[in-house]
């Protein structure tokens, strides 16, 4: 898998080098501001993108600006975009253009180096990665009223699971739970949202996604 | 000096005026000679109760006469000096104050000055406007009260008709003088009823070493705080961090398993580190604020609370720093009050800059009863503010709504970006 990495501080950009070359991962490209990240992913087409939200030269969201608008020239063009701070608006915004092949992550999440991987090849794959920070809180504001009331106390923890971008899968294994108890509940799930549903794992996600940013 | 701006400013309709003002003028006139009675006994003590007690009445006569003109000056009221407070009611304590009060001195100079000339100056139109109209009346009265308005004794009609050519003279001559005679009347005012420079610098000195010494209080505790919460938090945190390291090392050979347990614990305390780290960054100048501005921040922060946030925020770039961030967390607590106490179904902020003022408004459809004085939380944001010269201003009624209004004097950096944050994405389509 061929990944292009942007992050100003050297001490983690050679870390998640280290670390994404000893997963099977090509760096094709690591760069460490935002016009280089822009020259980088239009010229590498990289597999996937690992970005962080702050670069150089305004040290504002430069990454997650030089994302969108990669995203906008090469729509679904894989990226993980990672951050200090994880902020609602820029979930959704990442979100917006519905077309998956998203990550965002709280750079703690690379802790755990298996997890961090599969989210990376979730998002190559054109499925999503949110942070569970995220899916917390929009979880949360959901808490009093409407339909999400109705649900289980699992059906909420395979909600937040989905949500964050796990498939059937490997939201069993995370729940100690079998798949098909894992399908039972996300069809009971989409019946109490009233959700169109869906076989495909991404476009589900998407629109689970899509009814909690409501 | 340029002619001051008028709320009424028809000839007519300042002429008017000038025979209002000549009546509280007049009004003063009486207090001035009254004053001056009381002064001369005085001098065997019967005066000195008297004196007090005009002095009062001349503290509400020019205040009153401050807001008459603040109906007529574009610019409001007069603004006041600042008196001395009359809190103890014994007389002789009260007489000292009064007395050697200098805004007493500035209230007499003033009482004295528009008694004559002030009196002279509001009244000049008003008496050639009566005379003018005396002397067109002049044409019929002329039988019953001869005058020499047609500038000869009349003693036959035809003899009457040049008193109407006074007459309109006369009308005339009040209307042409009535600007400059009102200009010239509210400048002599206004020198004389609003506090002079020194007393304006006074005021604003004293202001400024209480807010800076507001500022200093609070920056010291919020530098305390980071201390501690760093103390006590990432520091501590890192500590035991690097002892299960140690221990993991030791341990490496000897029991595998064990240095397994202690890794893992590692990477726990370091999220945990991580964790209270943002917190308190979040706390001393939010990350989105920075990456966003006030306009991003503020949709950010909209975005996390229960109800519903309307916004409308209106800004051609971005205030100065400090100001950004004084006005980002008077919103938060604000918004943050509204989510505790308010009961409220909806929200929204209003945020837009213009005349060097940036002005925002917050408002709920809660319960209201917002006391401003009461909870620390509305204190805070008065203090934080009044170090931008900022004002706060509650309106919150028992039964709601609740409206505050914020203004903070700041000028506007020009967009320093050129590809500035998208506007605020849909929530995503819903899939198929």
């Amino acid at each position: 898998m061929r990944v292009v990495i942007a992050e100003d501080l050297a001490l983690l950009r050679d870390g998640l080098i280290r670390l994404l070359t000893a997963h099977d991962c090509e760096v094709v490209a690591a760069v460490d501001n935002g016009p280089d990240l822009h020259k980088a992913l239009t010229h590498h087409r990289p597999d996937v993108a690992v970005v962080d939200v702050r670069l150089p030269p305004t040290f504002t969201d430069e990454g997650l600006q030089a994302a969108i608008s990669a995203r906008h020239t090469q729509p679904g063009l894989p990226i993980l975009v990672l951050s200090q701070h994880v902020e609602q608006l820029y979930a959704r915004e990442l979100l917006s253009d519905d077309r998956g092949a998203v990550g965002y992550l709280l750079k703690d999440r690379v802790f755990d180096i298996s997890q961090f991987i599969d989210a990376i090849h979730r998002v190559a794959a054109g499925g999503t990665a949110m942070d569970p920070a995220v899916i917390a809180q929009l979880l949360a504001k959901h808490t009093d009223t409407g339909p999400l009331a109705q649900l289980t106390a699992r059906e909420r923890q395979v909600l937040a699971e989905m949500a964050e971008g796990r498939s059937n899968s490997a939201i069993a294994g995370r729940l100690y739970i079998t798949e098909k108890a894992v399908s039972k509940h996300i069809n009971s799930i989409f019946t109490k949202l009233d959700l169109p549903p869906s076989t495909d794992d991404s476009r589900r996600v998407r629109a689970v996604l899509a009814y909690l940013n409501q | 000096m340029a002619r001051p701006r008028y709320r009424h400013h028809t000839r007519p309709g300042l002429l008017v005026w000038s025979l209002l003002l000549t009546t509280h003028t007049a009004a003063g006139t009486v207090l001035l000679s009254l004053s001056l009675a009381a002064a001369a006994l005085s001098a065997i003590w019967v005066g000195l109760p008297l004196l007090a007690a005009l002095t009062r009445l001349l503290r509400g006569h020019a205040h009153t006469h401050r807001r008459l003109l603040g109906h007529l000056l574009a610019t409001g009221p007069v603004p006041a000096p600042a008196y001395r407070p009359l809190t103890d009611t014994r007389l002789t304590t009260q007489l000292t104050t009064l007395l050697t009060d200098p805004a007493t001195r500035r209230d007499y100079t003033w009482l004295a000055a528009n008694s004559t000339a002030g009196l002279i100056l509001a009244a000049l139109p008003p008496t050639l406007l009566g005379h003018g109209l005396l002397a067109l009346a002049h044409t019929y009265t002329w039988r019953h009260a001869p005058s020499f308005y047609a500038l000869q004794p009349v003693t036959t009609q035809p003899d009457a008709w040049p008193s109407l050519i006074t007459g309109a003279l006369l009308i005339t001559l009040a209307l042409l003088l009535t600007p400059t005679t009102v200009h010239t009347y509210t400048r002599l005012n206004r020198r004389l009823l609003a506090p002079t420079e020194h007393d304006r610098l006074t005021a604003r000195v004293a202001h400024l070493a209480t807010s800076r010494a507001h500022t200093i209080d609070a920056q010291a505790s919020e530098v305390r705080r980071i201390e501690r919460d760093l103390h006590d938090g990432a520091q501590a945190r890192l500590v035991a961090l690097g002892m299960n390291l140690g221990l993991a090392e030791e341990t490496l050979t000897r029991d595998p398993q064990a240095a397994h347990r202690l890794l893992t614990e590692a990477r726990e305390t370091t999220r945990q580190a991580l964790t209270e780290l943002r917190d308190l960054v979040r706390g001393i100048h939010p990350p989105v604020l920075v990456e966003r501005g006030l306009d991003g921040a503020i949709r950010a922060l909209a975005l996390t609370h229960h109800i519903p946030i309307a916004l409308d925020i209106d800004l051609p770039g971005r205030p100065p720093g400090p100001v950004e961030s004084a006005a980002y967390f008077a919103v938060a607590e604000l918004l943050t009050n509204t989510a505790k106490h308010a009961r409220a179904t909806r929200a929204w902020v209003r945020i837009n800059h213009g005349r060097d003022r940036m002005v925002i408004t917050v408002g709920d459809d809660g319960r209201g009863g917002t006391d401003p004085r009461a909870g620390t939380g509305l204190t805070g944001i008065h203090r934080r503010l009044a170090a931008f010269d900022g004002t706060i201003n509650t309106h919150s009624p028992t039964g709601g709504p609740t409206i505050i209004t914020m203004e903070l004097p700041c000028g506007i950096d020009t967009p320093h970006r050129t590809n500035p944050a998208p506007p605020p994405a849909p929530p995503p389509a819903m899939a198929p």
